[in-house]
């Protein structure tokens, strides 16, 4: 391996794959940070268990991209040798981990949406990502229901973690609606019966969080502007210093195996 | 993980227990038998474990923080989860300790608050950094390989929650000695930097390592009577000498030099060690050591920080327990 960035041949279902492997990876990579350093041994235990389950996602997704792309790319130059710009996941994920309450909210915003999505995506037509799928639902599903918990308790918990809870909601509200975004490549794919179409979900989806927000006592959001960017490689300024810290081994040396 | 020889059995109080009941008491345990929770035991006996355990507990939630400073370095995505694994199992045997102390009759809280507040030890091996990838190797390869041989006689701890307790940490440790075995293989089979990289991290873990086992039996206290309730079952230099002979042809194996030019093998075959730099063992447990006050800032940052958790979700808890209560009287 090189320490140069390398090239991607991004067919659409190459993309399609990196997207949802680099999700994966970057949420993965996030709450991993938490590792040593939660509110209680039970969430260090439970934030790295969700890690672990990510990153292993995001090792299956890169292994079938690779496939996919058939050039000599695997798991590991995907993930440690591209750059900022050439990652494709959603600002929503890269986002810092904050305080618990910012985690928890990330983590409830994406897997109400991972747990629909991954059930839908095991009729995929494509039997590797139908496959992942099957396995990615079950892990999901532990993953909402952990968050739903977290949010009722901290949102109907004291005033302050109520305040917290709710300012992580209102701030982190704007990053949501690019999982819903759909180009011409995954629409393609989409009727292809390969992918499903996100906006089919959006309505349960709005269902889990005004279900979990009410009873957590928890106002809506009340922004309605949307950030995109990460599914083009325009992502914020965080996403450089994670992978940074995520790539230096492989970019100090070079080739090597460890 | 592992608490090295730290803990002193507590006698002044022992004087004021019933002597008929001391004495059936040990000859339960000079038969081998298992002391579970409800049963009668000795004050100085119930200090001496809990001591112990809170030590071994404590020692694997701060041991996290050298191998999780790795975590998000780690150089492939294999690694990476392998680690992160590897320090949540720690996790895991912090918990599964501390309710092995509370069987005792001390909280989580009110150990966890004594090591927070500097009034209970950790294992000092983890007040040394960990500077490169190889360090995450070696400590697995040393490390947990020190902690296995410090373990595997408290499988037959007289204290049968402890003892339980030990026989699942160990299958565990065994497994995470094997993985950093392998990183080092892979370190050393790799370029001359990888190697030198191995070797390095070897030269500076060697001698904290073989301090894991306490003073030596010339100097230990306190071993006396933990070896009469069978708490203890080989003394510091027995093991520590265990250890180095299973140690040195790992690393022959691997190529590296163990950083003791005086090492020689006796005609029984056993490595004998040069003395060990006690001087820096001391100043380590007095809080000297390179690492003590980051160890203990992170600790202390995460319990405050993580305060409002905490209270949220014991005011969640009791809210909903005054709806049911409401709920049922309807």
């Amino acid at each position: 391996m090189s320490c140069a960035n390398i090239q991607v041949s991004e067919t659409p279902l190459v993309l399609y794959a990196l997207r949802r492997a680099d999700d994966a990876l970057i949420l993965g990579h996030r709450l991993s940070e938490w590792c040593g350093h939660a509110p209680m041994l039970e969430e260090d235990m439970a934030l790295s268990n969700i890690a672990l389950d990510l990153i292993g996602q995001a090792r299956e997704l890169y292994t079938f991209a690779a496939k996919v792309e058939g050039r000599d790319n695997d798991e590991d130059k995907l993930a440690y040798l591209r750059d900022v710009r050439q990652y494709r996941n959603l600002l929503l994920v890269e986002q810092p981990n904050g305080d618990f309450a910012q985690t928890l909210v990330r983590q409830f915003f994406y897997s109400a949406f991972a747990d629909l999505y991954w059930r839908a995506m095991m009729n995929s037509r494509d039997a590797t990502l139908a496959a992942i799928a099957a396995k990615s639902e079950k892990e999901s599903a532990y993953h909402l229901r952990h968050a739903s918990e977290w949010i009722i308790r901290l949102g109907d918990g004291t005033e302050e973690s109520h305040a917290r809870t709710q300012g992580a909601i209102d701030h982190l509200w704007a990053f949501t609606g690019e999982m819903f975004a759909v180009d011409d490549g995954e629409r393609a794919l989409i009727h292809a019966g390969i992918a499903v179409d996100p906006a089919s979900l959006r309505g349960r989806w709005l269902a889990t969080l005004s279900d979990v927000t009410r009873e957590a006592t928890l106002a809506p959001p009340q922004n309605e502007w949307m950030q995109q960017g990460g599914r083009s490689g325009r992502h914020s300024e965080h996403l450089g210093h994670l992978l940074s810290e995520l790539q230096s081994m492989q970019r100090t040396f070079p080739g090597l195996t460890w | 993980m592992y608490t090295q020889a730290l803990n002193t059995a507590e006698t002044a109080d022992r004087d004021l227990e019933d002597a008929g009941k001391a004495a059936q008491f040990q000859a339960r345990i000079d038969a081998e038998e298992r002391i579970e929770p409800n049963d009668w035991m000795p004050a100085a006996y119930r200090k001496t474990l809990t001591r112990q355990i809170s030590q071994h507990a404590h020692s694997e939630i701060v041991g996290m923080l050298p191998e999780g400073n790795w975590i998000t370095r780690a150089p492939t995505l294999r690694r990476k989860a392998a680690l992160l694994a590897k320090v949540q199992d720690e996790c895991g045997h912090g918990l599964y300790l501390y309710a092995a102390a509370e069987t005792l009759g001390s909280s989580r809280e009110e150990l966890v608050d004594a090591m927070l507040a500097g009034k209970a030890k950790y294992s000092s091996i983890f007040n040394y950094p960990t500077l490169t990838w190889a360090d995450i190797g070696t400590i697995g390869w040393l490390v947990d390989g020190a902690a296995i041989m410090n373990q595997i006689p408290l499988c037959r701890c007289s204290y049968g929650p402890y003892a339980r307790a030990m026989i699942r940490v160990c299958k565990e440790e065994s497994f995470h000695q094997r993985q950093g075995y392998e990183i080092m293989v892979t370190l050393c089979r790799g370029s001359e930097e990888q190697k030198a990289m191995a070797q390095d991290a070897l030269n500076r873990w060697w001698w904290p390592v073989l301090m894991m086992f306490g003073p030596p039996d010339a100097t230990s206290q306190h071993s006396d009577t933990s070896t009469k309730w069978k708490i203890k079952r080989f003394s510091n230099d027995e093991l520590r000498q265990k250890f180095v002979d299973a140690t040195v042809p790992q690393a022959q194996y691997l190529g590296l030099t163990i950083p003791d030019p005086g090492m020689i093998q006796d005609a029984d075959g056993h490595w004998r060690y040069s003395e060990i730099d006690w001087t820096e063992f001391k100043q380590v447990l007095a809080g000297n050591g390179p690492c003590n006050r980051d160890r203990m800032a992170a600790r202390r940052k995460a319990h405050e920080e993580g305060a409002w958790v905490r209270e949220a979700a014991a005011s969640y808890a009791a809210k909903r327990a005054r709806r049911q209560t409401a709920q049922a009287a309807e």
